[in-house]
């Protein structure tokens, strides 16, 4: 499917034409008939559509068409630990994304603090030393639909992540060719979007320079495999293990080193959380020192049951998922069937990353009828463990709480 | 011999669709034309609707608010602001009033 929509000058247009026909015989009715699922929030809405309308994209939970936000339906994350990419969410800031993206024609500028300024094509990219690694990408806002109280944003259920094998260049060795001066402070990565009105500021991030340096950060120019989907990013994605996916810049063609602190907006105003523990305050606490949101925590859910799905008594019940450590990987994930009292450990497959989600797998035998709350806990290889009780912040940042889905037995 | 030479050269014209190859898997990087779907949705009819449709929509259709939970007057006068002073959305002034009370009206809290 992406061939088809990637290399349009291969095929004749009468071949076009003619597999458009029979794609819009084929889809439209099905089309028509939309189809919506319900995620479902807290007080609602909680209806979205399911679109097949993004290019490169199969059926994804529709957010906002424009600039996209796409969601990843859940049921994806118990088919296997790598998110297809054809069902990995999309996030865009701004509305004017580039569509026609020319692989000979495009060049990733490094310059800035550095002895020498560069202009990398892709080819320059792919003639250096390619690594490969596992990680999760989460948005900050992954799961912000269910804080309560509600928050403004992206109003996303739990799909707004997904796990990926990221090939490219480091990072370190981009900027070992361009030579970082001392002084240097920080690098900041500007992707290829652009706001609909000129005056408002473009989408950048930036890292410290120890951290652009530190080997792990690279310049993914494949997903799982093959190129990325236009919307994750194509031609190349900044890949930042560990941290929020505000840092995996896409469409990046331009890395600046600074010997200043970055201070546009994106660094400085957007995307900062409070400074306490689990960035979380009460609603209308004022006066709290705000800091650029960073390292992920850890996360765990249920993969093949969902709420009110009915199991049997007596006989043990498998119930499996995924976890994800955050910045360092899962020591162990334990589920509770009365509300934490008694945690039982469950069975980790094994690790393919220690930025990627880990397999876990039990089973679970409820003895009388009635419902049960199954609570899962992911506990990561620092010793952090999820927490008993919701985080919350305006922005609605950094959801980690004990997830819990409550299943009726008879 | 030379139909291979002929061959190579047919691979190398090829060859502006760069590539690398990791591990076992051959990795091709081809150029990408796309056509992003648009959103015709408009916000629903009602006093001040005109003003949403007008200024909002240029920059995010409107499925991006319908999906925000019901919030305070404080909660959407700050929203409509953040678009205007972070964002720089060029709302005559005039108009903000009534987009604020219109989503006051269509997404207040109760």
């Amino acid at each position: 499917m992406p061939e088809h929509v990637a290399s349009p000058d291969l095929i004749t247009r009468r071949q076009l034409l003619a597999a458009a026909t029979v794609t819009s015989v084929l889809l439209s009715p099905m089309a028509r008939a939309q189809k919506t699922i319900e995620l479902p929030l807290p007080g609602g809405p909680d209806t979205r559509p399911i679109t097949t309308a993004f290019p490169q994209k199969g059926p994804m939970i529709l957010q906002r068409t424009r600039p996209p936000l796409l969601e990843t339906p859940f049921e994806v994350f118990d088919e296997g630990t790598l998110t297809p990419n054809d069902k990995f969410y999309v996030r865009w800031h701004w509305a004017v994304i580039p569509t026609n993206i020319e692989t000979d024609k495009f060049s990733l500028a490094v310059h800035g603090h550095v002895n020498q300024s560069l202009s990398l094509s892709l080819q320059d990219l792919l003639e250096l030393p390619s690594v490969e690694l596992i990680a999760v990408n989460q948005c900050s806002g992954n799961s912000r639909g269910f804080f309560e109280p509600r928050v403004s944003g992206g109003e996303w259920a739990n799909g707004a992540m997904g796990n990926a094998l990221w090939t490219g260049v480091r990072l370190k060795d981009v900027l070992d060719r361009a030579g970082v001066k001392p002084g240097a402070v920080q690098v900041r990565f500007k992707g290829m979007d652009e706001p609909v009105v000129a005056e408002a500021p473009r989408f950048m991030k930036s890292l410290d320079i120890e951290h652009a340096r530190d080997g792990e950060v690279m310049i993914a120019y494949a997903m799982n495999g093959e190129q990325l989907p236009l919307l994750n990013g194509f031609p190349l994605r900044l890949v930042v293990p560990g941290w929020y996916a505000t840092y995996w810049v896409k469409m990046v063609n331009d890395i600046e080193v600074l010997d200043q602190p970055d201070v546009n907006y994106w660094s400085k105003v957007a995307y900062t959380i409070p400074d306490t523990p689990h960035a979380s305050i009460e609603p209308g606490q004022t006066n709290v020192r705000m800091v650029p949101i960073n390292r992920m925590v850890p996360r765990s859910f249920v993969t093949n049951l969902t709420a009110g799905s009915a199991v049997r008594t007596e006989i043990p019940v498998m119930f499996r998922g995924i976890a994800f450590g955050g910045d360092c990987g899962v020591a162990k994930v334990d589920v509770s069937t009365d509300h934490g009292k008694v945690w039982r450990e469950t069975q980790l497959d094994q690790s393919e990353s220690k930025y990627g989600f880990r397999k876990w797998e039990t089973q679970l035998t409820f003895p009388v009828p009635g419902e049960y709350d199954v609570q899962v806990r992911c506990t990561n290889s620092d010793g952090v463990a999820q927490p008993g009780i919701p985080n919350w912040n305006p922005a609605g940042f950094m959801r980690n709480v004990i997830e819990s889905i409550r299943v009726a037995a008879n | 011999m030379f139909r291979s030479l002929v061959l190579l050269i047919i691979v190398s014209s090829v060859a502006s669709t760069p590539s690398v190859s990791v591990g076992a898997t051959r990795i091709e990087l081809k150029s990408t034309k796309v056509d992003l779907p648009e959103s015709d949705r408009m916000f629903p009819d009602g006093q001040g609707s005109d003003a949403i449709n007008n200024n909002c929509l240029a920059c995010h259709s409107a499925g991006m608010v319908l999906n925000q939970p019901a919030m305070s007057r404080e909660a959407w006068t700050s929203e409509v602001k953040k678009m205007i002073n972070n964002y720089k959305a060029p709302i005559a002034p005039e108009d903000v009033g009534a987009i604020i009370e219109y989503l006051v009206s269509l997404k207040g809290a109760k």
